[in-house]
């Protein structure tokens, strides 16, 4: 059976379009595509929001509302939002189930972003933020100069866990007619062309494997080593802990 | 079609005709739900409270075993389930996929939570501990494990959630639970939306998700008696 | 100079935190708050930078009310040092240092040869610039953070308990240092504490706070020990005020023994006109320890390091008389060694001598050293 996916894998022409397949190389463009956009849009509604939260103190109940959105099942809200949306775009080919796929995606990558940068800024030790004020940091500076950078550990686990869980929805909503890696998942189901199903498993763990090694990277490089832990014994403590897998778990 | 034949109304209200029409099968999921979502967290606690002590007790294993795990948690469910018969040796879609699946992603985060709850027991605790004469293994059920209870309770709360989750979507590659209500609900939309189906599988997963979240809070309070003097 | 006018703060749960506060903080001096816990110190303190506004009264810094100046603008001309430093986690110590001439908009490469500056100064390894505060020892940081309040050279600064965090011997060194370096700063300083031994040790001028936030007393630090106003400050002040007392006694010269000595490595010596105890000195007349000549056995022929009793400090020539007492008391032969200025030997003093000096000046107690400020 691996030797028959590898095949698969390795055969050019299921990488390229024809006239009745779309290929891996469409597909993997479409998928990082509108999971690209949707991260974007969670991105720039969350971070702002909880840095705001965080800062004032005001609006915790967001982060809670936001929090309890986790225990929704992804797929009835895909496809709820699928029959509530389609029907108004008959015709126009993905248009109907890329609106649905991408609220679903944006709504579930803003919990993890958004309670990770709470989480971030209310750990910031208050001696540290004394200090800040004290020198003569405005609001503003405070946020951006100290809150802001040493929140950055935990802003980044949040929005890894949340590539990571719109990477996976949006495999799932290849379930409905919509492009993207999961399509060889389903369409080798319904075809019980296995290899192509397992295949297509490869293909989406490698997409998510590889977008998480290149946070990682791009954690690497902004996060001063002074907070990275390297040096510093203190182990985590555990309020932050709670949050962190809390984060973590969502990405599946 | 016999959906449609029996359940008159397609209003998203009707979630609760259309579950009185067809209790015995929506049961029958519900049920199945229920087990996929708790036996894969059971097991993995099992597993995950050898491991984490391990991970605690020689500091270098923690270091990959974090990694592996951080790995498992990286990959997709919808991917996990279709990579589980060739790793395993099953036959494509074996019911035995989607239980080995979840097992793998709660061992996972638990080994996680655990090394890092037994790690948020402070070192004099533990001294103090071995001072009044407890061997490692009594120190270990006695103390640390205990004190431990909260940080592992909130990684169970979290596990379970998630795999509530993640169950249905295994529904989409045709495993019988709460899943499969979406998929009816799909299939019966082409002429204008069908919701009861779909409304109802939301309904039960929301409701199955919160009572073993409360589960777990309960069970939390019960074996942490101390901590409700702070809770009150 | 830091004027309060009767100054109140009443916390919107009703805690009054302090009440009706007037008193005035001398230019280029340090005056210490100090005070059970919460009597109002560390609320005091932050009315000055306004991290907190008081209810009533105001504050002046050099005759300008400080709610007329913009919050901002007043904490950056302000130095505030904290209890645990707290330092920028994300900030290497050279740019934790130049944190407030960063917001000042100094140039970086002039902020940072500044910064380069104050490390070595608080008495840090240059090498530490490039670290992270994580890397560093409490007693680091908290220089670090001394370092990073004088960094744009301001006149005033506040500092709320900066040394309570670290050990009694770190706490020592940065003590002397911080006094080192406020005799060539001259800088104005308002100092909280709860320990009314660092009042002491550091203080130009104390006040005293009682719970509730009232001033108790405000005196220089001799004046607080030998005339307490009250029970409350008597009891705070404690109990070996009186020995204490005599940290701010000196006496000009001592009249000192000629002491008999012996060189380190040298024979032990013998003769009947010996005492037992015998003090000995290393090639630069430096005392080094006691022999005590009766416990020698056959086989000590020469005086060597390990046979040294080492217990008795040293009393400096024109020092406090606290100084020369402790020195005959903790010395083994009862002779307190008496040196000068370079460490070199000069003689030595009885215990009987030193309180003879004591009762002789009693009468003359308010010939205490210090400023000598009006008592309330
Ligand atoms: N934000 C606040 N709200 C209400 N009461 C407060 C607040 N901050 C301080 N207090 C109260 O005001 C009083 C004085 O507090 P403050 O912090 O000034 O004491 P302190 O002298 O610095 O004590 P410590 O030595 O313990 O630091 C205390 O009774 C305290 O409980
Ligand atoms: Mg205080």
């Amino acid at each position: 059976m691996i030797g028959e996916v590898f095949t698969w894998l390795n055969d050019p022409g299921h990488w390229k379009d024809t006239r009745f397949d779309t290929g891996i190389a469409t597909q993997l463009t479409a998928h990082v595509r509108f999971c690209a956009f949707a991260l974007l849009v969670a991105l720039i509604i969350a971070l702002p929001l909880g840095l705001v939260i965080g800062h004032t103190g005001r609006g915790r109940w967001l982060i809670a509302a936001a929090n309890t959105l986790r225990a929704l099942p992804t797929v009835g809200v895909l496809v709820l939002l699928t029959v509530v949306i389609a029907p108004h775009f008959y015709g126009r080919t993905d248009t109907g189930y890329l609106i649905p796929t991408e609220i679903v995606l944006i709504v579930l990558a803003i919990p993890s972003i958004l309670s990770n940068t709470f989480a971030g800024v209310e750990n910031v030790d208050p001696a540290v933020r004394d200090a800040a004020e004290g020198m003569g940091m405005t609001g503003k500076q405070v946020l951006l100069k100290v809150e802001l950078p040493c929140s950055l550990p935990l802003i980044f686990s949040g929005f890894r866990s949340a590539t990571l869980q719109v990477i996976a929805t949006a495999t799932i909503a290849s379930y409905l007619p919509l492009g993207g890696l999961g399509r060889f998942i389903y369409d080798g189901l319904a075809q019980q062309d296995f290899p192509q199903m397992i295949g297509g498993g490869v293909l989406v763990a490698g997409l998510a494997l590889v977008a998480d090694l290149l946070l990682y990277l791009v954690q690497r490089y902004t996060v001063s080593r002074g907070l990275t832990g390297r040096f510093s014994k203190k182990r985590i403590p555990d309020a932050r802990l709670a949050s962190v897998t809390q984060a973590e778990v969502a990405a599946v | 079609m016999t959906a449609l034949a029996t359940s008159s109304s397609s209003s998203p209200l009707h979630f609760w005709g259309y579950f009185m029409d067809h209790r015995s099968t929506d049961l029958s999921w519900l049920w199945s739900h229920t087990w996929l979502s708790v036996v894969p967290v059971v097991i993995g606690l099992l597993v995950a409270l050898p491991l984490g002590w391990l991970a605690r007790r020689y500091r270098f294993v923690y270091p990959p075993l974090i990694s592996l795990t951080g790995l498992i948690y990286t990959i997709p469910s919808i991917a996990l389930f279709v990579l589980i018969p060739p790793l395993f040796g099953l036959k494509s879609l074996d019911p035995k996929q989607v239980p080995i699946a979840l097992t793998l992603y709660s061992i996972a985060l638990l080994v996680r939570v655990v090394a890092d709850g037994l790690a948020s027991v402070s070192e004099d605790t533990v001294q103090a501990a071995t001072a009044i004469g407890f061997k490692p293994l009594g120190r270990f059920f006695r103390v640390e494990l205990p004190i431990a209870v909260p940080v592992i309770t909130a990684g169970l709360r979290v596990a379970l959630v998630a795999n509530v989750s993640i169950v249905a979507v295994s529904g989409t590659i045709g495993m019988s639970n709460l899943g499969q209500l979406f998929t009816l609900g799909f299939q019966n939309s082409t002429n204008g939306p069908y919701y009861p189906p779909i409304v109802l599988g939301i309904v039960l997963c929301v409701l199955l998700a919160l009572v073993l979240d409360r589960i777990v809070i309960i069970l939390n309070i019960l074996l942490t008696p101390w901590r409700k003097a702070v809770r009150s | 100079m830091i004027r309060f006018e009767s100054v109140s703060k009443r916390y919107p749960d009703g805690t009054v935190a302090v009440d009706e506060l007037d008193f005035v903080a001398p230019s280029g001096q340090i005056t210490v708050l100090v005070g059970p816990s919460g009597c109002g110190k560390t609320t005091s303190l932050r009315m000055i930078n306004r991290m907190i506004e008081p209810t009533a009264g105001r504050i002046l810094i050099d005759d300008q009310d400080v709610t007329k100046v913009d919050a901002a603008q007043l904490r950056r001309g302000i130095g505030y040092v904290i209890q645990h430093a707290g330092l920028f986690p994300h900030r290497t110590i050279i740019d934790n240092v130049a944190s407030v001439p960063y917001l000042l908009g100094t140039d970086k490469k002039q902020a940072r040869a500044r910064a380069m500056e104050l490390i070595e100064r608080v008495g840090l390894d240059p090498r530490f610039a490039k670290r992270y505060p994580s890397q560093l020892s409490g007693g680091q940081q908290q220089r670090v953070g001394v370092a990073r309040a004088l960094a744009a050279d301001p006149p005033v600064m506040l500092m709320d308990e900066p040394f309570s965090a670290v050990d009694p011997v770190v706490r020592d060194q940065l003590q002397e240092e911080f006094l080192r370096l406020q005799s060539d700063l001259g800088k104005t300083i308002v100092f909280v504490t709860h320990d009314i031994d660092e009042a002491i040790k550091l203080g130009d001028q104390v006040a005293v706070l009682r719970v509730g936030g009232h001033l108790a007393q405000l005196a220089t630090p001799a004046e607080l020990l030998s005339r307490p106003v009250d029970e409350f400050v008597a009891g705070f002040v404690g109990r070996d005020r009186g020995y204490r007392a005599l940290t701010f006694t000196t006496v000009g010269e001592l009249a000192v023994h000629d002491e008999q000595t012996v060189t380190l490595g040298a024979p032990v010596p013998s003769g009947a006109d010996l005492d037992n105890w015998i003090l000995v000195v290393d090639a630069a007349n430096v005392p080094q320890g006691w022999l005590n000549l009766v416990e020698l056995s056959r086989d000590d022929t020469t005086v060597s390091a390990d046979l040294l009793y080492r217990g008795g400090t040293l009393a400096t020539q024109g020092g406090s008389l606290r100084e020369a007492l402790d020195a005959c008391l903790s010395s083994p032969s009862g002779r307190g060694v008496v040196v000068d200025s370079d460490e070199t030997l000069l003689g030595s003093i009885t215990a009987a001598e030193v309180l003879a000096l004591i009762e002789k000046r009693r009468p003359a107690a308010a010939s205490v050293t210090g400023s000598g400020s009006e008592r309330r």
